[in-house]
């Protein structure tokens, strides 16, 4: 194999490939935590709501769960364009990603609301806490506690998928390869180079996370053990 | 301007069809890679098990997207001649491979300490441990989150369509630049998908309460 490797394009490329690692960075943020938002609330509703609409969640999930995110984001830039509503790239992949990412966190939610017992609500309401109150801190914070393992590793997929966003011109990590490569016909060192920072970036969450749930969980910290 | 008539979706349709064939493809590969890693990953030695956890993370850390280019662009540079089939083809295996490595090594683990320590005492060796013991008790529970995740395969082979490899997705872009009208062309594209994906994740349901009830 004659082929030699050449990472020069490195020395004068790089600022770009930092802009599109902050910008891929903005947009799961902000992405994670609207859909967070979402798939809690949905999450709520699918087990305490009425029945239209805790149907209308279980509908929204499984289209969401059964659909391609490539398609969903093309739905979302070309689909609603066309129908008159003009949305920038980087506005239209957080929706789809926020959308996206909303349907699988009411899942992995609802396993963990459903694991409280009917009996940690009656001591709620015995202590006299306010229905507000009960959801806060008896029902939301210990269920997030429980699967708080599937949601960080369901972020960090989240970061990951984020690539697919470049189809749309958003100009992240992986739109930024593609324009490197194509100005400078090193696709495979490109590609290496943008799969190294991915990696950063995975384990770069992933230690986020850790920490957040050390903060957030005080009493796993303390006993050592969730609930 | 064409309007969008039953010509476009009978070629969506059949476009469906390399992507049933491009899941297939990768359901294979990644079982026969998966399988390896798995029995890696519970191996007595700890270099296989570095080897084999060191591929999962890096693979489970990289976006497919991504993997799909390196193999794309890399088999280039190897000579060979570019067919996107056979660059997909082999991230997919890549990818599913990782991701049903570690589904089944966690179904490997599943199975009792004492089935080890009892096919022990009957003086079987590892491998006729494997395979008349631990690996039938291991299948039952893997077949569930398998085809959980065959879900995940069928959506994913829509990202082929960026290096060029026309299934469902690519097919809906390219009947779109001749209509020009996205939303109904990937709102049909998505109920192809969903009627692809939707009887795999009730399946999966059901055969997960199934395996419930027995224990």
């Amino acid at each position: 194999m004659s082929y030699q490797f050449d990472f020069s394009f490195l020395a004068d490329r790089w600022p770009d490939f930092v802009a599109g690692a902050w910008l891929t960075i903005q947009l799961t943020v902000v992405s994670i935590a609207l859909g967070l938002a979402v798939g809690t609330v949905c999450a709520l509703v699918r087990v305490y709501g009425r029945a239209l609409p805790r149907r209308l969640v279980g509908f929204y999930v499984e289209l969401i769960r059964n659909t391609p995110l490539l398609i969903q984001i093309f739905i979302v830039y070309f689909g609603l364009s066309s129908l008159g509503l003009k949305l920038s790239a980087e506005v239209s992949a957080v929706i789809a990603l926020v959308v996206n990412m909303g349907a699988y966190t009411t899942e992995i939610m609802r396993a963990g609301i459903q694991s409280i017992q009917r009996t940690q609500l009656e001591a709620a309401d015995c202590l006299g806490l306010t229905r507000l109150q009960t959801i806060l801190h008896i029902v939301l914070l210990p269920a997030m506690e429980r699967v708080y393992p599937a949601l960080s590793s369901q972020f960090v997929l989240l970061m990951l998928a984020s690539s697919i966003t470049s189809t749309i011109s958003t100009e992240e990590l992986t739109a930024t390869a593609n324009l490197v490569q194509s100005d400078t016909y090193r696709s495979f060192e490109v590609y290496i180079v943008v799969a190294l920072v991915y990696l950063g970036l995975s384990a770069l969450y992933r230690f986020a996370f850790w920490l957040i749930g050390l903060l957030l969980f005080a009493r796993k910290r303390k006993l050592g053990t969730a609930l | 301007m064409i309007k969008l008539n039953v010509n476009h979706i009978l070629y969506l349709v059949q476009a469906a069809e390399w992507t049933v064939l491009l899941s297939l493809i990768a359901f294979a590969g990644g079982s026969v890679v998966g399988l390896m890693l798995a029995l890696l990953r519970v191996s007595k030695i700890g270099l296989m098990r570095a080897l084999a956890s060191g591929y999962i993370q890096i693979v489970q850390g990289t976006p497919l997207l991504i993997v799909l280019f390196l193999s794309y662009f890399g088999l280039g540079i190897l000579g060979y001649k570019l067919d996107p089939l056979v660059a997909a083809g082999l991230s997919f295996t890549i990818y599913a491979g990782a991701f049903l490595g570690e589904i089944w090594r966690g179904c490997i683990e599943a199975v009792p300490r004492t089935q080890w320590e009892a096919s022990d005492c009957l003086g079987l060796n590892r491998f006729q441990q494997y395979v008349y013991v631990i690996l039938p008790q291991a299948v039952r529970l893997a077949i569930p989150p398998t085809v959980g995740f065959m879900v995940q395969i069928v959506k994913n082979t829509s990202l082929a369509s960026v290096i060029g490899f026309v299934e469902l997705a690519r097919a809906g872009q390219i009947v779109n630049n001749s209509t020009f009208e996205p939303f109904a062309i990937f709102t049909v594209v998505a109920i192809i998908y969903f009627a692809l994906c939707y009887p795999l994740s009730v399946a999966a349901r059901a055969l997960e309460r199934k395996a419930h009830v027995g224990r």
